[in-house]
């Protein structure tokens, strides 16, 4: 069946369009307008609940919990969290060099530096490794905050956050499960520039991810 | 004017032999197929939503009376409105949106064929899903804009609200899904010269109505799953006892959808007049381009008047006079519509055929519940209308007089290019008559009752109120509905056996969908035709001419044209059972949660990973 | 047979390259150069909000909140434009994300008045 995943990504030029536009490219923007109205629904909730949980943990301010007498310090890691933020930020540079890479795949390679930055299978690599740190910073972050007394039902804080947080993450997931489809298809056939378009795709969505991770970082983490 | 009429054949077209069968229906991807499988289904549900009402109005019929208990009364009054609203109305719409969008743009289908029939099956699965508690009594008994925290599950602990939520959920998936493929149809497969500007009416109040759904929908995706997550994870968002939850966190994200979502329900209503008085008034829509740019207005500005619905729950001065002040406001392009409607109808050469009278029967209904609407606009004047049958007797008006009576008006001028067949007009005329009297007799008293202070979502009532008079009035009204829908439905199934044969034109309209054979060959265009004017049968030139005299010829297949058609699949069905068995985990064993997603995603693999159509040059 | 019905399914005055239905506009590709620098100011960018955060009599003071929202809105814009070449690539798409966005915010903003977290001095 190599002919058919070959037909599903060329792109659609026998049949006319309007603007001259994929439309898968049209649709995925169209789907990332309606991912900013999702997640600005869960960053006001988050935002709303802000200072309004009736018990600790906090996210800024320490607690101390009046039935046990026990401290608990500000929950949210700055320095790990800001570690995470820039690996997120870096697979989005490697996520660019994936595509520039499948764009560019016919053309000659002369220099090393060519050939490592035509290496399509690398960069979609260096992506999806980047987004698995990530998630699993993430995975370190919401054990601790476990440990540490924070669960989705402890508080108002603790329900928007691991919402917030695991929607985002979930979308994460989603991303790198889709790198890894289209490893396995640069693996098994070789994805050239009439591929571009799938890679395009993805890339879009995986850029808009960490776009999103950018303003919770901001609103969640670093503002108080 | 050139001549529009073709002679008509002396039998109608059928489908091939591939095309027929079960399986055919199953494995579809055709969009005029979708189309007439939302139709079948929407009318079910809209059946059911109608009986729901009709024993509503028998238990309101008169004071103090115990057909039905308090407890089914209130699931009869949540799915009622649920209904109407996600299974009939808004589906309904889809029904033109499958069938129309395509052929008003010149396009062989849609931009994602397979897509489509997706967003149909999860439509059908979840509308099940949502109905059949109610044969058990444990339909959801919340209202249809199930306020929290009374569904939480310390104060709706029963299976009831689940069914709401969960339903809704699934129900959402299909209108986005939907809204991304049409927004993309429209936006890249106009035929060449078809300009925005250009497209016909329908077409544009569609394309308005896929950026709401595309912007609204996502918010109560996350209301809805707050409410989830707090039901069945014990979360908090919701939790006023204990957790210090703000009551009005739910109203605000329901409502921030709940309003583009009216709009939702009644702009493809809007579209269908729009092509419907032109039509029978042999006149061309009057004032194009400010029915445009007012429909564009009414999007905006519904984005901005959402807490219209909450002057009663204490938000301060400055948000009940933005939000009165917005309201108001939008009053303005809508009654800019009304005024272009009347005058397209004014001095034209008017033919009172049923399809007509349904779409001047808007104009006048949807005028009453708009006079009602923006009495409810101020603040101080809602505080005594709010929560009273006078709100019952507004939305009454703009949704039954408004978007039913147009999507009806629809259905007689569209029929006979979907079946081939011409609707019997006596019959229509007097399912008209009937509706349109059933219609005012059942909400219009609804205005006094509602004035004199009789709240919604009472199962009863004791005498000597003032109300009983009004009360018996709407429910001798109800009683009404059933024949005229039986009549309908008669004429329906009657006609598409039997009704005369219709052409390819037999209105004598002016768009491109009038162009082809009815019903239309799989491929729709023989020839995609170049677009001049907005009404290429009426005002085109000799292209358009040329065009349409290809494309109205029968009886040649895609291959004699040399045109590909998309494989039959039957994987968007199973993507769409995959998705809902695992919902389904939710409620019942967990197990189902795990054997969904297997089916899900494999079916989905498969999909993504499979061919459209077959391979061409 | 009608000898006029096409051959595929493009429309006869399909004047070929005008509207040359391949997939992709044509358009200027970012480079190497382009994208490791856009790295690099990104990074700078984050390392400059995290800086801000451990600077006590920063966070207390007025600017505190607007300098990280510029900064994240910075960095937005330059992933948004560059990354996902937003302004490279046709106009449509800038529609399609702006729309969005614009609503996005304006109902960001309505929520925050009305649950009581944005002040501003009505008269």
């Amino acid at each position: 069946m190599s002919t058919s995943i070959a037909h599903t990504s060329a792109p659609a030029s026998h049949h006319y369009t309007t603007l001259g536009l994929d439309s898968r490219k049209v649709a995925i923007w169209a789907f990332i307008g309606s991912e900013c109205m999702l997640f600005v629904s869960l960053i006001s909730t988050y935002l709303i609940y802000k200072g309004r949980s009736v018990v600790g943990p906090f996210p800024h301010e320490t607690w101390t919990d009046p039935a046990t007498g026990h401290v608990l310090k500000p929950i949210l890691n700055i320095p790990v969290t800001s570690a995470s933020t820039f690996v997120l930020l870096m697979s989005s540079l490697f996520m660019v060099l994936a595509l520039a890479a499948v764009q560019n795949k016919e053309k000659p390679k002369r220099t090393r530096g060519e050939r490592v930055l035509g290496n399509s299978k690398l960069w979609l690599w260096m992506t999806a490794i980047a987004g698995t740190t990530f998630l699993g910073f993430q995975a370190f972050e919401f054990t601790s905050f476990v440990h540490e007394g924070l669960t989705i039902r402890t508080n108002l804080f603790g329900s928007s956050f691991f919402t917030l947080t695991g929607f985002h993450g979930a979308h994460v997931t989603a991303g790198v499960l889709w790198l890894v489809t289209l490893l396995a298809i640069d693996y098994r056939r070789g994805l050239g520039s009439r591929d571009s378009l799938l890679v395009d795709i993805a890339a879009l969505y995986w850029h808009f991810v960490d776009v999103i991770w950018i303003v919770i970082f901001t609103l969640v983490y670093l503002i108080k | 004017m050139a001549s529009t009429a073709y002679p008509a054949p002396a039998h109608a077209p059928a489908y091939s032999a591939e095309q027929s069968g079960l399986w055919s229906w199953l494995t579809t991807v055709d969009h005029k197929r979708i189309g007439i499988l939302y139709l079948y289904t929407a009318l079910s549900f809209f059946v059911i939503g109608g009986m729901e009402a009709m024993i509503i109005r028998a238990q309101l019929g008169a004071p103090n009376q115990h057909l039905v208990s308090a407890e089914f009364y209130n699931q009869l009054f949540t799915m009622h409105g649920t209904t109407m609203i996600f299974l009939a109305i808004m589906p309904l719409s889809a029904v033109f949106f499958n069938f129309l969008i395509p052929l008003q743009i010149g396009a062989r289908d849609v931009a994602f064929p397979r897509l489509n029939a997706f967003s149909y099956w999860v439509y059908l699965f979840g509308g099940i899903f949502i109905t059949v508690p109610i044969l058990f009594a444990v339909a959801p008994n919340g209202g249809w804009f199930g306020y929290a925290p009374l569904t939480i599950r310390q104060y709706s602990p029963g299976h009831n609200i689940d069914f709401w939520v969960i339903g809704l959920q699934i129900l959402g998936i299909s209108s986005l899904a939907a809204a991304f493929n049409f927004l993309t149809t429209i936006i890249n497969l106009r035929a060449p010269g078809m300009t925005l500007m250009r497209m016909p009416m329908f077409t544009w109040m569609a394309f308005i109505v896929q950026i709401l759904l595309v912007l609204a929908f996502p918010v109560i995706t996350i209301a809805l799953v707050f409410l989830l997550f707090d039901r069945f994870f014990g979360t908090n968002f919701y939790n006023t006892v204990s957790a210090g939850a703000d009551p009005l966190l739910w109203q605000h994200l329901f409502w921030i959808f709940g309003h583009p979502e009216v709009y939702i329900l009644v702009l493809p209503a809007f579209g269908l007049v729009s092509e419907v008085l032109p039509t029978y008034s042999k006149k061309p829509l009057f004032g194009y381009p400010v029915m445009v740019y007012s429909g564009i207005l009414i999007a905006v500005l519904g984005f901005g008047v959402w807490a219209h619905h909450m002057f009663a729950v204490g938000m301060g001065p400055i948000a009940d006079t933005f939000f009165g002040l917005s309201t108001m406001l939008i009053a303005i392009p809508t009654g800019v519509k009304i005024f272009n409607w009347i005058a397209t109808m004014a001095q034209g050469a008017i033919r009172y055929t049923t399809a007509m009278l349904f779409g001047i029967s808007l104009v006048a209904l949807f005028t009453i519940g708009g006079i009602s609407g923006i009495m409810h606009s101020s603040p101080p004047a809602d505080l005594q209308q709010t929560d009273t049958y006078f709100i019952v007797a507004h939305f009454h008006y703009v949704l039954f007089g408004g978007s039913i009576m147009g999507i009806f008006a629809g259905i007689y001028h569209y029929f006979p290019k979907i079946q081939g067949r011409l609707m019997d007009e006596r019959l229509g005329k007097w399912h008209f008559w009937l509706t349109f009297i059933a219609m005012n007799l059942t909400f219009f008293p609804m205005h006094f009752s509602g004035m004199l202070g009789m709240p919604r979502r009472i199962y009863t009532y004791d005498s000597g109120q003032g109300w009983d008079l009004f009360n018996a009035m709407s429910t001798a009204g109800a009683m009404i509905f059933p024949f005229a829908t039986l009549i309908f439905i008669y004429n329906f199934f009657k006609s598409r056996k039997s009704g005369e044969i219709s052409g390819a034109n037999p209105w004598g309209a002016g768009t491109l969908e009038w162009t082809i054979p009815s019903p239309p060959p799989e491929y729709n265009f023989a020839k995609i035709p170049t677009v001049t004017t907005r009404y290429p049968l009426w005002e085109g030139k000799e292209a358009d001419h040329e065009s349409a005299r290809v494309n109205s010829q029968e009886g040649k297949t895609p291959a004699q044209l040399g045109i590909v058609m998309p494989y039959n699949t039957i994987k968007p069905l199973f993507v769409a059972a995959g998705l809902v068995i695992m919902f389904c985990g939710l409620i019942s064993s967990r197990a189902f949660i795990g054997i969904g997603a297997v089916i899900m995603i494999f079916s989905l693999y498969s999909w993504l990973l499979s061919p459209l159509e077959p391979e061409h040059h | 047979m009608d000898t006029h019905a096409s051959a595929t399914n493009l429309p006869d005055s399909a004047e070929g390259g005008a509207h040359a239905p391949h997939g992709e506009v044509e358009h200027v590709h970012p480079t190497w150069s382009t994208y490791w620098k856009v790295a690099l100011i990104l990074t700078l960018i984050t390392v400059a909000e995290v800086w801000a955060y451990y600077i006590p009599s920063f966070v207390a003071g007025r600017g505190f909140v607007p300098t990280l929202l510029i900064l994240s809105a910075l960095k937005f814009t330059i992933v948004v434009m560059f990354y996902m070449h937003l302004k490279y690539d046709h106009r449509l798409f800038r529609v399609l994300f702006t729309g969005p966005l614009l609503v996005a915010s304006l109902t960001l903003l309505g929520l925050m008045f009305l649950f009581g977290h944005l002040y501003f001095k009505v008269m």
